[in-house]
């Protein structure tokens, strides 16, 4: 067991636990932000994908002992009030079923249209293509995308 | 800390807090360790309940206005949560944004609480509408008293009575006091609204958690958190049911973070508590690490000689021979065949295929002086509830239930093996416990969709008419031991109805089927039976259609012929009324403009229709297949007829994108092999799901509103799928699928 410190939505967060742990369960166990989920424990899923430094990264194949200094941006901390158009799109456009991926597409999402602002269809499938959702709403999702990049393009205009 | 907002109330809580709050709104149950298990709060008749208006279980309006539902279903992505509350809304005419709905813990005030079989909208339909029709007048009779006025002057809306003759009006609120204490009319006597009066019903409404699935607050089974949590993983034989000889129990005890690790001896009941190590410990990962290191010696018995192959040999060597079950027998097919005009003989198979619900299974239980309480993701909270009892003992009134949102169903959830063996591990040690299943688990320990072989042959007449149906149904069964005696049953979902159509419809129909033995768990899978028995049938017909040189459309239409109204024969025998079948059928090839587009070869259109679950389905699928064999499917057009009112156009709709969706992930990729009595594949890397690029670019969906009971929505879209796909393929390219996953076939062309 190590002490480690880490920066989890803007603040500063001391854990202890074992180097190899996961962030994914540094997250879920022990910070209790459960809006990182775990589907598959092998980076096949997406359900865990948080921003380390910006970048889309799976959760469950990230090492505690690796994050060092970087910032690590979770669900819960994507916006200060949950208002991030693609968090306010979701539910103008009812994306989710279950909705138990949805945090993950959510971030990959983010991490796209921050890079790619006016992302096209195939461009979309490209930056999703490691996330599951397993109650199908691929298509709400890409009309989702389409929307937020939509409403950020006229709040920014 | 603890985190743990749960959603969810019993009706012993929901009264509480009703008698403690005074009026105050309940937003959502804070799980309180001192009202857990070992401390039964008061019982109902304890209560005063003056203080807000509560006509039924369902209902509760408070003086400041506020008004909570609570939704009995377990939520699994259907969208009961939201959609069964709005039927209660919209005869209680109150305004949806005012509303809080509630997640009821299992409690038998609710009636059955099971989601499964598309059964909880029209099973609850009617009874809901009474519902909110009965708080409404109860309403409107405490202000027709306050004024003085009858009741015939006065109307509700906008969560207010009001009465237009004096422009007066009284909150809900204002009247929760005279309310309270009214008589509650009998269901049959309260009026219920005309349907062109639905403000709410039909429209688009967002799922009732959706803030909260978009933040990522705990929401989930997995999400349960308790004061002094510790965490399980439970390992159980690669080879289904094996028993424990020995385990190096002493060297995982010695492990970082690990608290207890012991064996469950189970029982062999493939449904139930399985034999098994559990291994509990500090925190998810120490489990998960733990177990790396432990090695299990199993009694795995003859199970270990099973595997698919070996299957498939014996299936192929039953082909020819005729079946240990006949289900259905019209006229003489025999004759028939040998009679007409053009036969048709051919093999149709499919793989076992997992839930893989993207939650794994998982449960949280603590056990205390004799009662047990349990938070678990389930579609059947009953059959978790009467597992525990029967395998452990603890009485029924000792076990409390709370029904979390779970993270997929699609039918997995319906059995409650999970649930059970949280509740052994908690049994065992008295302290809270959250057992977490690995994918692993999740994929290796399912209640699989069974596979199957069909061997059919079919014969046209001279005209091109199907005059003869034969199906000889290879499945699979599962020795069990019932009332001491053991007995061959055919897998859940690894039957065929003699009912099944075109049987009832080709007046030479043999239907037949012989069960292998095996010792592989089977359960429901979205839409039973259907889900590949509508692939192998309507492809065969089309299949027919073609040999016969005539339009699959027409060729589907004359076969549903003018036969009206069918009664059901079969033990699962349901009424059938072909008018609306071919009602949805002749729409949809509007809809796709069938037959009209002139498409270059690569492209094609096809067809398909099912009925299950009361609901009449057909589609149109539109696709591209590259020549290097590339699939791309462009559009599918779905019409249904689920009868007279959609409740939330937007759940629907998600609904049957989602069928189509998942219809078009089974019917492409996903397999599971059998070796040694083992499932080969462990993960999504060695199991694929569909992923965004492969989903369809378009979907249309069609809702046909008729004069028929309301019916469910979260399994019919999916069956017509991949019939309709593979036989747009097959327009496409010439290339006929009779093999599943599609990815087996090559679709390459020149």
């Amino acid at each position: 067991m190590s002490k480690y410190k880490l920066t989890v939505n803007g603040t500063p967060k001391t854990v202890e636990v074992a180097s190899d742990t996961p962030l994914l369960w540094v997250l879920r166990d022990h910070l209790n932000l459960v809006g990182t989920k775990f589907g598959c424990g092998i980076g096949q899923c997406g359900a865990c994908t948080v921003h380390i430094d910006g970048q889309p990264t799976r959760a469950c194949q990230t090492l505690v002992s690796k994050v060092g200094k970087s910032q690590i941006t979770t669900i819960e901390g994507l916006h200060p009030h949950g208002e991030h158009p693609l968090q306010k799109v979701w539910q103008e456009l009812d994306v989710p079923q279950c909705g138990y991926c949805q945090a993950g597409q959510i971030m990959t999402a983010a991490a796209l249209l921050k890079k790619n602002p006016r992302p096209t269809d195939e461009e979309i499938d490209v930056a999703l293509a490691g996330n599951l959702c397993r109650c199908g709403t691929y298509l709400r999702i890409r009309a989702g995308i389409h929307r937020a990049a939509e409403i950020a393009g006229k709040e920014s205009a | 800390m603890s985190v743990d907002k749960i959603e969810n109330t019993s009706r012993r809580d929901f009264l509480r807090k009703s008698a403690l709050a005074g009026g105050g709104l309940v937003l959502g149950f804070y799980f309180d360790p001192a009202n857990s298990a070992t401390k039964r709060v008061a019982k109902p008749s304890a209560i005063s309940e003056t203080s807000v208006f509560k006509p039924n279980a369902f209902i509760r309006i408070d003086p400041n206005g506020s008004v909570t539902l609570i939704s009995k279903q377990p939520e699994i992505g259907q969208g009961i949560k939201t959609s069964l509350p709005m039927i209660i809304a919209e005869e209680l005419e109150v305004n949806w944004k005012d509303v809080v709905i509630v997640q009821g813990d299992l409690d038998p005030i609710y009636g059955s609480q099971s989601a499964g079989g598309s059964r909880s909208t029209p099973t609850n339909y009617e009874e809901f509408h009474r519902l909110g029709a009965t708080a409404r007048t109860m309403l409107i009779q405490a202000a027709a008293a306050i004024w003085q006025v009858p009741v015939s002057e006065l109307i509700a809306h906008d969560s207010a009575v009001h009465h237009s003759a004096t422009g007066r009006k009284l909150g809900y609120g204002q009247l929760v006091e005279k309310a309270a204490v009214l008589p509650v009319p009998s269901k049959e006597s309260v009026k219920l609204k005309d349907s062109k009066d639905y403000k709410l019903l039909g429209s688009r409404i967002g799922g009732v958690d959706n803030p909260s699935v978009v933040t990522g607050k705990p929401l989930f089974g997995i999400d349960v958190k308790l004061p002094g949590l510790l965490y399980a993983v439970y390992e159980k034989a690669p080879v289904f049911g094996s028993k424990v000889l020995s385990a190096n129990l002493d060297k995982i005890k010695l492990l970082p973070g690990v608290r207890h690790a012991f064996v469950i001896e189970g029982g062999t009941d493939l449904k139930g508590l399985l034999p098994g190590v559990a291994i509990v410990a500090d925190s998810t990962w120490a489990a998960f690490s733990a177990r790396k290191q432990l090695d299990v010696v199993w009694d795995e018995g003859l199970a270990a000689t099973q595997s698919w192959e070996g299957f498939s040999a014996k299936a192929k060597s039953l082909s020819s021979q005729s079946g240990t079950d006949v289900l259905r027998n019209d006229g003489d097919v025999k004759a028939a065949l040998k009679g007409a005009s053009k036969t048709i003989e051919t093999a149709y198979s499919y793989p076992f295929i997992s839930h893989a619900s993207i939650e794994p299974q998982n449960c949280t239980a603590w056990y205390k002086d004799g009662a047990i309480e349990i938070w678990a993701p389930t579609q059947n909270p009953e059959a978790g509830q009467k597992i525990i009892t029967e395998t452990l003992g603890i009485p029924k009134d000792k076990i409390t239930l709370h029904i979390t949102r779970s993270g997929g169903g699609f039918g997995r959830r319906l059995i409650p093996d999970y649930i059970v063996e949280a509740a052994a591990i908690a049994q065992h040690l008295k302290t809270p416990v959250k057992l977490t299943w690995s994918r692993e688990d999740d994929l290796r320990h399912d209640q699989y969709r069974a596979g199957g072989f069909h061997f059919l042959r079919g014969g046209l007449d001279d005209k091109g008419k199907l005059i003869a149906w034969h199906n000889h149904f290879v499945t699979f069964a599962n020795k069990v031991v019932k009332d001491g005696k053991s007995k061959l049953e055919i897998g859940s979902g690894a039957n065929l109805s003699g009912d099944e159509f075109p049987g009832r419809w080709v007046e030479n129909c043999l239907l037949e089927q012989t069960p292998l033995e095996c010792n592989i768990p089977m359960g429901p899978w979205r839409a039973p039976r259907s889900n590949v028995l509508a692939w192998v049938f309507h492809s065969f017909i089309d299949e027919l259609a073609h040999a016969a040189g005539r339009d699959p459309l027409e060729f589907r239409l004359e076969i549903l012929g003018d036969k009206g109204f069918i009664p059901g024969t079969g033990e699962q025998g349901i009424p059938y009324d072909v008018n609306r079948m071919k009602h949805v059928l002749q729409h949809v090839a509007e809809q796709a403009e069938w037959g009209k587009k002139k498409l270059p070869r690569g492209q094609g259109q096809g067809i398909a229709f099912h009925f299950s679950h009361r609901g009449y389905i057909a589609q149109v699928a539109e696709v591209t297949v590259s020549k290097d064999g590339k699939l791309k499917v462009d559009r599918v057009v779905v019409s249904t007829d689920i009868g007279a009112q959609i409740v939330n156009l937007s759940g629907a709709e998600n609904q049957v994108q989602g069928s189509v969706v998942d219809g078009l992930g089974a019917l492409t990729f996903q397999e599971l092999n059998i070796e040694k009595g083992r499932i080969v594949q462990s993960n999504f890397g060695d199991y694929p799901m569909i992923r965004i690029a492969d989903a369809p670019t378009r979907v249309d969906v069609h809702f046909l509103k008729t004069d028929n009971p309301v019916t469910g929505l979260g399994e019919p879209a999916l069956p017509p799928l991949a019939p309709a796909v593979c036989n747009a393929i097959f327009a496409a390219t010439g290339i006929r699928v009779r093999q599943l996953p599609l990815l087996r076939t090559d679709l390459s062309w020149t």
